[in-house]
């Protein structure tokens, strides 16, 4: 009875297929069941026999230096390949780097090009503002008249300097819109010279981040700065020291 | 068997190196040749087999999977090579496993254990050559390749269980054609 339950198993033995636990039981009973011992004897037999039988054939050294060859051709040429991800790793981050450098000069040139914008603007509202027959709605050089006026005229209120003992002199005010914003513009006077100093928000101008610093529009000299908000800019015919100064008295009040 | 065990093992690490389908196809070289030369019965169509399997996995070896046996994936080309080949397309396989077909029923006066000790190496290897090709295969990835049954399954495209009937079967025509050509050797005499 126990030959026939292993007998379907013993090719499985010998080709070392059985489970763990099934092989120690066969095992055991191969050692007290000497048909059983002998059939597998004979399947190892075979086995052997065949193994030793079918090595039989071998190839000539030409076919294996052939393929040795192809093998190694194939992979030389696959190894340029190693070549062209390293061109990939140069040329890939030298074009995005390029389309980088493209899409910067693209976005810095159209900054430039509407800080050029806001200046012009700027410059031409001070030209006319002095070529106006009324250049100004306010007319005191006192700030506590000047100052109230915009109350109601400008969302916004702001500081200015007490300017007893310096050279400049406030000439008055007017509203003044650029781009669509409304803000203020006073005028200042420095030696004969005239200054506009305007202010608007910050948040309602274009690229308020490029407009910062002094600069050069039409031979005007100019300053702007941010305070609490606001947006001033100080443009003049009067030399960059007198704007500079003038520049420093409205940030000190503010 | 460990040997191959760690080779295995070292397929899936080697691969992502650049000469890593040399290293891995040219040891199989020799085994591939005498399997080739068995089921081709031809010397110059088992170097053209060679050829072409060898062609064929270097091309195709960007989509052998990784952690997959490489051996049995070189096998397999190389019998699919085969069989769509001249020589291959003569080959049937019997759809029925179970069907009996041209197995010579054992000899009834030998004892199996005699009749292998007497076969030398000749007539074991003239049986194996008379064998049909899908016992000579089967036999040749178990016994001298020394296949699991799990790789035989992955390398012939059969199901386990087919593994084991047809090993079985094969070694049964095998001890026939062995035990024909004993008896004829000695009535021969």
């Amino acid at each position: 009875m126990a030959c026939e339950q292993w007998r379907g198993k013993l090719d499985l033995y010998s080709d070392g297929e059985l489970a763990p636990a099934d092989e120690a039981a066969l095992r055991a009973h191969l050692n007290s069941c000497a048909a059983c011992a002998v059939d597998v004897l004979d399947r190892v037999q075979l086995k052997h026999a065949v193994h030793a039988a079918g090595k039989r054939y071998e190839p000539s050294a030409q076919l294996r230096a052939q393929i040795a060859k192809t093998v190694a051709k194939t992979t030389a040429k696959k190894a340029p390949s190693a070549n062209v991800w390293g061109w990939r790793i140069i040329f890939v981050p030298a074009v995005v780097m390029l389309i980088f450098a493209l899409a910067l000069n693209f976005y810095v040139g159209r900054e430039h090009a509407g800080r050029e914008r806001v200046y012009s603007e700027l410059a031409d509202l001070h030209v006319a503002t002095l070529a106006s027959a009324t250049p100004v709605d306010v007319i005191s050089s006192d700030k506590h008249t000047v100052k109230p006026w915009f109350q109601g005229k400008i969302p916004f209120t702001f500081n200015l300097p007490d300017l007893p003992g310096s050279e400049f002199s406030l000439i008055g005010g007017r509203v003044t819109y650029l781009e669509q914003t409304p803000g203020a513009q006073l005028i200042y006077r420095v030696r004969k010279h005239e200054i506009s100093v305007f202010i608007f928000p910050e948040h309602a101008l274009p690229m308020p981040s490029l407009l910062a610093g002094p600069v050069n529009a039409l031979s005007f000299n100019t300053e702007s700065w941010t305070q609490n908000g606001l947006r001033y800019f100080a443009l003049g015919d009067a030399s960059a020291d007198d704007i500079r100064a003038l520049s420093k008295l409205l940030r000190d009040a503010g | 068997m460990d040997g191959w065990l760690v080779y295995s093992m070292r397929v899936s690490e080697d691969r992502s190196s650049a000469s890593s389908f040399e290293d891995l196809a040219m040891p199989l070289f020799d085994q591939l040749y005498n399997f080739a030369r068995w089921l081709t019965q031809d010397t110059a169509e088992a170097e053209d087999l060679v050829q072409e399997t060898y062609a064929k996995a270097l091309r195709g070896f960007g989509s052998f999977q990784q952690g997959t046996n490489f051996r049995a994936w070189m096998y397999r080309i190389l019998r699919n090579s085969f069989l769509s080949s001249r020589a291959g397309l003569k080959i049937v396989v019997p759809l029925d496993e179970e069907e009996n077909e041209n197995i010579l029923p054992p000899a009834s006066t030998t004892p199996e254990s005699i009749l292998i000790g007497e076969a030398n190496r000749e007539m074991v290897q003239q049986a194996m050559a008379e064998l049909p090709t899908h016992f000579r295969e089967i036999l040749l990835l178990c016994e001298v390749e020394e296949m699991s049954y799990q790789e035989i399954s992955a390398t012939l495209g059969i199901p386990a269980g087919t593994v084991m009937s047809r090993l079985s079967r094969a070694r049964k025509a095998l001890r026939g054609l062995l035990q024909r050509n004993l008896e004829g050797g000695r009535h021969g005499v």
